[in-house]
């Protein structure tokens, strides 16, 4: 394993994580909610999900990119990179993405809910599914690279 | 309409970390579980730092005895569903460079790759949900 230090941005990582830990205790203290977005969006898909907390801050979300726009550049640790638009980028996308959803929704939870807010409680079960899905990316991304030759976007 | 607005701040903030932290570019993801590879260990920084600030919350959430703060939801079992479940969500992850949260994210800074991973979300995530009821998280 050789470590990236080019890559590395230890102050913008801890920077960014905690604030998306500060977002996570207002919800649970302001809302008393998990901030587990999976839930929050699977639960939205729904009629009788459809609380107004839920959608208030999914709109949050939404609107950090706009409202952070004019500072991006100075803000964020790298620029974000776009890959090639084609007909494979396109099948990988959607497949991945299926499958985060499908996944998301059988485990209860994603890198927020289950990472962030279940750790945080020290939750076994988030443990076991942090285990999981961590794994499983760590062995995918190998796979890739051992049949690809490498990884891009 | 405070709790509204409450939790809209938290969406802000909570958007606001994963661009700061680099999290919404999804070649900084895909860094993080290329361990085989020229490994960055951004995210697990992220991670500890998120978790830790959260820790906060849990424990002032305690600390109210807020019986509306889930702070000690009932204990389910460690299942199929979730093993499996966290599994198929981690080969999505590699393959993509998205979970949940920078999709949404990004999706508001129009970075068409966030879109293309959403659509393919949204019916995963509502094939899922007729399996069973939603329980939170």
């Amino acid at each position: 394993m050789d470590i990236a230090w080019t890559l590395f941005t230890p102050w913008h990582s801890l920077a960014g994580g905690a604030l998306i830990g500060l977002a996570a205790s207002l919800l649970l203290l302001g809302n008393g909610q998990i901030a587990g977005i999976s839930g929050i969006l699977g639960n939205l898909l729904k009629p009788e999900g459809r609380a107004p907390w839920r959608l208030a801050f999914l709109a949050g979300m939404v609107l950090a990119p706009l409202l952070l726009w004019p500072v991006m550049a100075q803000i964020a640790p790298s620029p974000v990179e776009t890959p090639e638009l084609n007909g494979s980028t396109l099948i990988r996308l959607l497949a991945g993405g299926f499958l985060v959803g499908l996944g998301t929704r059988f485990a209860n939870g994603c890198t927020s809910g289950h990472g962030v807010c279940g750790l945080a409680r020290f939750s076994p079960r988030s443990l076991v599914a942090v285990l999981s899905f961590m794994g499983a990316g760590f062995v995918t991304v190998a796979l890739w690279r051992l049949v690809n030759g490498g990884v891009s976007l | 309409m405070k709790s509204t607005l409450n939790a809209l701040l938290a969406g802000l903030l909570f958007g606001a970390g994963l661009i700061v932290s680099g999290m919404v570019n999804p070649a900084k993801v895909i860094g993080f579980l290329d361990l085989t590879g020229q490994w960055d260990p951004s995210l697990a920084l992220v991670m500890a730092s998120a978790i830790g600030l959260s820790w906060l919350g849990v424990r002032l959430a305690a600390r109210r005895s807020d019986p509306a703060c889930p702070t000690d939801a009932p204990a389910r079992p460690i299942d199929k569903p979730l093993v499996l479940g966290s599994i198929m969500f981690g080969i999505g992850w590699g393959v993509s460079g998205f979970c949940p949260g920078p999709a949404v994210v990004a999706t508001g800074d129009l970075y068409w790759p966030a879109l293309v991973v959403l659509l393919g979300m949204l019916p995963g995530l509502a094939v899922a949900g007729m399996f069973g009821p939603a329980q939170g998280d």
